[in-house]
């Protein structure tokens, strides 16, 4: 027999923790592209301090969303495991060496800042793979996803805040790729492994129905940003970091429904036997 | 060694809710924080319907998912296996709330009493804010009361005055406590000769809270 639904959406992290895998993803997504801008040799002032500054913003948000913000350097306190506190520990590191290149210039300054921006988007994904009471985020298929949003939206909003040379659109046209290829095998893994009933039903919504019309469309018009068409690529860029806010406030926000109370078997009672319990 | 658990016996559980009111009681909790529950589970559809009553709460797990997240090591787990919260490390980010499979753990933001004028004088001599002002709390398996039992050399589990709120006050005694690895204790006897589940099971938490739901030995 079949149990009844019992999980639950979850309250406690709302657009304000949203935020910080928002923040941080387009802003680590932003300073890696910056150190592919470099090699290029283009401009990348603007990408990356913009960049830091999404790092900051993001990290300023889960500090209003924690019940006692003057305590915040307690986050620091578990490295040993906690992936919050790792994702925490890089940051000033990361400011600093993207601030250093910015003042000095060094190309060895802003290869630390895209590695500790690459551990620190990492920090992120794990962070969400270790919620075990939320299967939409402790499946293992939700790290690559949160890499490739990252990735595409660093490099989609490098378009719009740096040049659009054609090989950041190119690069900005696989990560989107990457990105549509991560989210659908997240999708058909969640489903293989029956995540929530509640989860599973935001994949066919309206809302995610326009996310995912609006990121093949960022990817047409990168497409047509390689053939000429600059402007195009700065709008696929647009896009690009508008659909992976979207794919990740959801993700927070609405999809997040928790395990709910699990039972395999029912109790023995009077002369009736007991029956095995299947979760819905 | 010492591993304090809680056995639940689906076959005796009525649903009363006593161990809710009894655990609200004792340790005072406010307005959204139920330390204690027991869930009225169906299943199965009509005619062939079944209807379960689950305690549920904290399972004090032997791995706890909680204490690995917790950034604060706020969330720490005794020898005696009882998980516990420093309410002056913790920094409210909820995250241990991500991490628990049980829905075990409780944040407020603002303290919400039953009465609109506040605190009621029963209400202030049982709370302590601290508990519950912006940090996450949950079920500690009145540890307190453990801890004074043992002070005065009660056994938990076997002398009420040292066992869990909740258990004491269980009227189908349905809900038993104790040392697992002593094995003359009710607990360790219970588990020894019944069939029982834990929940989520797959998860590797190794909870400490066992469902019993028929005789003889698994």
């Amino acid at each position: 027999m079949k149990q009844m639904i019992t999980a639950r959406l979850q309250k406690y992290w709302d657009l304000r923790a949203a935020g910080n895998f928002i923040g941080g993803g387009t802003g680590t997504g932003l300073v890696m592209a910056s150190g592919l801008g470099a090699a290029l040799g283009l401009d990348v002032t603007v990408p990356l301090l913009a960049g830091l500054a999404f790092v900051g913003l993001g990290l300023s948000m889960v500090w209003l969303e924690i019940g006692k913000p003057w305590r915040a350097m307690h986050v620091f306190f578990h490295p040993q495991t906690s992936w919050m506190t790792r994702e925490g520990i890089l940051a000033a590191p990361l400011m600093a060496a993207g601030a250093a290149y910015w003042w000095f210039g060094h190309p060895a300054f802003l290869a630390v800042a895209v590695l500790l921006s690459a551990g620190f988007i990492y920090c992120q994904a794990r962070i969400l793979r270790a919620a075990r009471a939320i299967p939409a985020w402790s499946h293992a298929r939700t790290v690559p996803l949160i890499l490739m949003t990252a990735a595409a939206e660093g490099t989609g909003l490098f378009l719009v805040i740096g040049e659009p040379a054609p090989a950041m659109i190119a690069a900005a046209l696989a990560m989107a790729v990457a990105r549509e290829v991560a989210r659908e095998v997240y999708r058909l893994a969640l489903s293989r492994d029956k995540a929530p009933q509640g989860t599973l039903n935001w994949f066919v919504r309206p809302e995610v129905r326009v996310l995912q019309a609006m990121r093949w469309v960022s990817m047409a018009l990168l497409a047509a940003g390689l053939f000429g068409l600059p402007l195009a690529a700065v709008g696929g860029g647009v896009l690009a970091v508008l659909t992976g806010w979207g794919l990740k406030a959801i993700m927070v926000t609405k999809a997040a429904f928790n395990r709910g109370a699990a039972i395999p078997r029912t109790p023995v009672r009077g002369r009736d036997s007991s029956r095995l319990v299947q979760q819905q | 060694m010492t591993r304090f658990v809680m056995v639940a016996d689906l076959r005796r559980c009525v649903g009363c809710q006593t161990c809710t009111a009894a655990c609200k009681e004792n340790n005072g909790t406010p307005v959204g924080v139920q330390w204690r529950r027991v869930l009225d589970i169906e299943a199965g559809e009509y005619p062939d319907v079944s209807r379960v009553f689950l305690p549920t709460g904290c399972q004090h797990c032997d791995k706890p998912p909680c204490m690995e997240v917790c950034p604060s090591t706020a969330t720490g787990k005794r020898a005696d296996g009882l998980v516990t919260i420093d309410y002056d490390l913790c920094i409210g980010c909820s995250y241990c709330i991500m991490a628990c499979p049980y829905e075990a753990r409780f944040k407020v933001e603002d303290l919400v009493y039953p009465y609109e004028e506040g605190a009621t004088a029963a209400d202030q001599a049982r709370t302590n804010p601290a508990k519950f002002d912006g940090v996450v709390s949950k079920c500690t398996f009145c540890i307190d009361r453990i801890d004074a039992g043992l002070a005065k050399g009660l056994v938990p589990g076997r002398d009420m005055e040292a066992t869990p709120a909740c258990v004491q006050g269980c009227i189908s005694g349905a809900l038993r406590f104790g040392d697992l690895d002593d094995p003359g204790s009710d607990v360790a006897t219970l588990i020894r000769d019944n069939k029982w589940f834990r929940q989520h099971e797959a998860e590797g938490t190794r909870p400490g809270f066992y469902y019993l739901w028929d005789k003889g030995a698994l």
